[in-house]
């Protein structure tokens, strides 16, 4: 009887060669790519950022599993996801990353779908001892029990270090071809893309996941450092536009061109909202207590979109409304030395604590 | 290129993935042999459907530009 294993595809060259070393023992292999809602090439997409030679960012699951001949199945976890990281049992890492929840909750989707087609087990790229936070011996097995599938999930790359799992036990697998990789170093890793026929892979390990990006983190950490908390908004908003703390009441993003200026305009009834009165970014402002905006950042935000905008005579009209209130402010465009002082960037401010 | 489809589906508006999760979805649904017509202005639907036909085993028949949409056909196998 044929055996069949769905498999975590991230598209990365670890669960490339995890699906290869399993396809080669002759079983059948559902490469599953969950899309959780937190893509980095749908934001360069929605941005409209291309590669230098004229392409476009590609979904490296989709590409890879195209090229390397694997059936691929995206799956879109968007709609829990967000629960995942809001309140993560077993907390975050490195970045702001929290792994091990988010492992768990990929494998139980993974479970579904291994029931749903018959297959009998599931194939993960992880390798032992690689990531800090998710990938130790003991969090592989938290992971599996708290997934309901204790001794079905085959690692290929690490599996002579790790517990025999069901299909080595009976022999579906045979576990002398599997590797026995540890650590943080991809040598080995390399060397079996040479003899797997891999010879084209995303280089450093080039994930989708805004969670590994030191960017993102670095807005997560500052909103929580300052608001004391994360919403779900911010989560999707950290993805989006030039982002400015103006004092620890008030944050203001700034969209980068029309398509951010579309998807900003989806936050406009919750938001303080400004719209230059010509071509320009539009803006919304956070305010963490209350309602109330107060005069001088309104200015501050007129003239911050003002310098990223199309002034004439050294000035432009900028329309701020919130709930049924509405006003017409003038922008007197910002030098960037003035404008750097609220930036939030990662080689920019260092986060501001609130007092 | 003239293509009679048997369902259209928009997902204009809509960035990678998701003109694909939901290709997948009115696939699932589509009978064997009906043609889907898939609109999106994600202009990087034009290495994006035909990876997925080749990883999924549908058939790519092609796509069109009209106004700025983009307009591609697929046969479910």
């Amino acid at each position: 009887m044929k055996r069949k294993a769905v498999a975590l595809y991230s598209g990365g060259l670890d669960s490339t060669l995890a699906i290869k070393l399993v396809q080669n023992q002759g079983i059948d292999v559902l490469a599953l790519h969950f899309y959780t809602g937190f893509c980095i090439t749908e934001t360069k997409r929605r941005r409209g950022e291309k590669k230098e030679d004229g392409s476009h960012y590609m979904n490296p699951a989709l590409k890879y599993a195209a090229k390397y001949g694997f059936p691929l199945e995206i799956v879109d976890i968007s709609d829990g996801y967000m629960d995942v990281i809001l309140n993560p049992k077993y907390g975050y890492g490195a970045n702001i990353n929290p792994c091990i929840d988010c492992r768990i909750y990929m494998f139980k989707k993974a479970k579904e779908i291994m029931q749903e087609v018959g297959a009998d087990f599931v194939i993960s790229g992880e390798v032992l001892g690689q990531r800090p936070k998710s990938q130790k011996s003991i969090p592989l097995k938290i992971i599996e029990r708290e997934a309901g599938l204790e001794g079905l999930i085959l690692r290929p790359l690490s599996a002579r270090k790790l517990t025999p799992t069901i299909p080595e036990i009976n022999g579906w697998i045979d576990r002398e071809k599997l590797e026995d990789i540890v650590g943080r170093s991809r040598k080995r890793q390399i060397e079996l893309a040479k003899e797997l026929g891999i010879d084209e892979y995303e280089s450093p390990a080039g994930g989708c996941c805004y969670f590994t990006d030191e960017n993102y983190a670095y807005k997560y950490k500052e909103t929580m450092a300052v608001e004391g908390k994360i919403t779900q908004d911010d989560l999707v908003l950290f993805t989006v536009g030039r982002h400015f703390r103006l004092d620890s009441e008030t944050k203001l993003i700034v969209s980068r061109n029309e398509r951010e200026n579309n998807f900003l305009l989806g936050f406009k009834k919750s938001y303080h909202f400004f719209e230059p009165l010509g071509k320009g970014p539009v803006a919304i402002a956070k305010t963490i207590n209350g309602e109330i905006l107060d005069e001088d950042d309104k200015q501050i935000i007129s003239n911050i979109i003002a310098r990223y905008s199309k002034t004439i005579d050294g000035k432009i009209d900028v329309k701020y409304s919130f709930m049924d209130r509405e006003e017409i402010l003038t922008g007197f465009p910002f030098d960037d030395e003035a404008i750097n002082q609220w930036r939030v960037s990662l080689n920019g401010n260092k986060i501001r604590h609130s007092p | 290129m003239e293509i009679k489809s048997d369902i259209v589906h928009d997902a204009t508006g809509t960035y990678c993935p998701i003109p694909i999760t939901e290709l997948a979805k009115v696939a699932k649904k589509a009978e064997k042999g009906q043609i889907i017509e898939l609109l999106a202005d994600d202009e990087g639907a034009i290495q994006d459907v035909p990876a997925w036909c080749q990883t999924t085993g549908n058939e790519f028949l092609g796509y069109k530009e009209e106004d700025g949409i983009l307009h591609f056909y697929i046969r479910k196998v």
